[in-house]
């Protein structure tokens, strides 16, 4: 015998199903006058510090399809590379940015929109530190378990270059899936769930 | 966002996620899985600062009927019809630690199994008083409850004839990215559970009983509303007593 750890178990996932945007962006889907505004709408304000960006695409299926009814949230460092999170130890985050997003993908053209702001650089665990970048979770009718992924950006190839995490993927033809390319200050990034181009997704 | 002063930070990544326990991303008895899951293995990634960092949720953020679906959508005087309970429980942790101020919302279909949105086709008529979500914020013991109607259950296309057990929908957010997880809660004695294909997604019978509410006589309160009770649990995280600091710590 020994000692029992007494540890729970995670509670199993099941998919968002048809009807998420429901539960997380009720004004979105026409059921107003619950909550003032959908959580994670609006990022940005007057007073966030950093470089202005827009992150926009679809999230297509194994036909190439878009999913019309995807939510999608991101996370990421201010834009001096601070979470605003009490887990984060380093120093005291951009009080007007929180940090993180929810954006529906639209019911017609399957898009999904964050106006945000471009983040910082944040250390590896080995103090290494990683490109710029942004976590990104993907939830929809069909996805048992929600999606994690990353979305770095296509004008920072030196720190591309040296991310750790990046430097991970064996599959070298597998890296730009994890790209997002700019235009401007817009930055479009394409999820592919399956296929040639499917995107790389992390076990976190 | 406010800062919650129950709330110690932890650094730790946390716990790995038992895969075996959860739903596979293919499951071809939920035919819509088949063209939405990954084909490739996941990439590993213990957790760095951005995976076991997540915002603060505080409580401001919360309207007074936030968590009480028979009125949040109603007319003023009016009421949700359906069999009104009370879904209550805490958010822990894999340690059994309670996790406060987890964000929770939920959504669910109306007393007849309709849901309010534009796409949804069963012939079940709205109910003018009922819109369908909610949300609350757990307190300082990990705990929530809030009120609503029973929600009925309801056909969907998938294999000829297949119904969706009763069920809430729940997404949870406790204090890390990579905690991040949505559910469905189901309820005690209902035969449906065993026959619906999202439900059998999942492989292990113990991880699906862990998702369906007890009904909580204790806590019914008479001539009002039945309870059920439903825990929900997060991923644990590791001790940082001895992983290396990152730089700066
Ligand atoms: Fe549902």
């Amino acid at each position: 015998m020994v000692q029992p750890l007494g540890y729970l178990k995670e509670s199993a996932s099941q998919t968002a199903g048809p009807y998420v945007h429901i539960g997380l962006t009720p004004n979105f889907s026409g059921i107003d006058g619950v909550y003032e505004s959908d959580l994670g709408a609006i990022m940005v304000t007057d007073k966030t510090l950093g470089r202005r960006i827009t992150i926009t695409g679809r999230v297509l299926d194994g036909t190439g399809t878009p999913l019309k009814d995807a939510l999608l949230e991101i996370w990421q460092a201010d834009a001096a590379g601070l979470y605003n999170s009490p887990s984060e130890l380093r120093g005291s985050a951009d009080p007007n940015f929180s940090g993180w997003g929810r954006s529906a993908t639209d019911g017609v053209t399957g898009e999904y929109r964050f106006e945000t702001i471009k983040p910082g650089r944040v250390p590896f665990k080995d103090g290494r530190l990683m490109a710029p970048h942004i976590s990104v979770w993907i939830v929809a009718r069909g996805i048992n378990l929600g999606l994690n992924t990353r979305l770095y950006f296509g004008d920072e190839e030196a720190a591309n270059a040296e991310d750790p995490v990046l430097a991970r993927i064996e599959h070298r033809v597998r890296v730009p899936t994890l790209v997002a390319m700019a235009d401007g200050d817009t930055y479009r990034f394409d999820i592919h769930l399956q296929g040639d181009k499917e995107t790389v997704f992390f076990d976190i | 966002m406010t800062d919650l002063s129950n709330r110690k930070p932890e650094t730790g990544a946390f716990f790995s996620r038992d895969r075996l326990w959860h739903p596979p991303g293919l499951t071809p008895g939920y035919k819509t899985s088949v063209l939405r899951s990954p084909q490739k293995a996941l990439l590993s990634l213990d957790g760095t600062v951005s995976e076991i960092t997540g915002p603060v949720f505080g409580h401001s953020i919360l309207g007074e009927l936030d968590n009480d679906l028979i009125h949040n959508f109603a007319k003023s005087g009016e009421s949700a019809i359906g069999e009104r309970i009370i879904v209550h429980g805490r958010v822990l942790d894999e340690r059994a630690r309670p996790v406060a101020g987890a964000l929770l919302e939920f959504w669910q279909a109306n007393a007849g199994g309709r849901y309010r949105h534009k796409k949804e086709s069963y012939l079940a008529p709205l109910d003018p008083n009922f819109g369908g979500c909610g949300r609350t914020i757990t307190d300082a013991d990990g705990y929530y409850a809030f009120r609503t109607i029973k929600p009925g259950p309801y056909p969907w296309p998938n294999g000829v004839n297949d119904w969706r057990p009763a069920h809430i929908h729940f997404s949870v957010f406790g204090h890390g990215f990579a905690q991040r997880l949505i559910t469905q809660m189901y309820f005690e004695g209902d035969p449906m559970i065993w026959k619906c294909p999202i439900v059998q997604t999942i492989p292990d019978k113990a991880a699906i009983e862990q998702l369906v509410a007890a009904l909580d006589w204790g806590n019914t309160i008479p001539m009002d509303a039945r309870a059920y009770k439903f825990d929900i649990v997060l991923r644990g995280r590791r001790s940082t007593l001895f992983e290396n600091r990152m730089e700066g710590n």
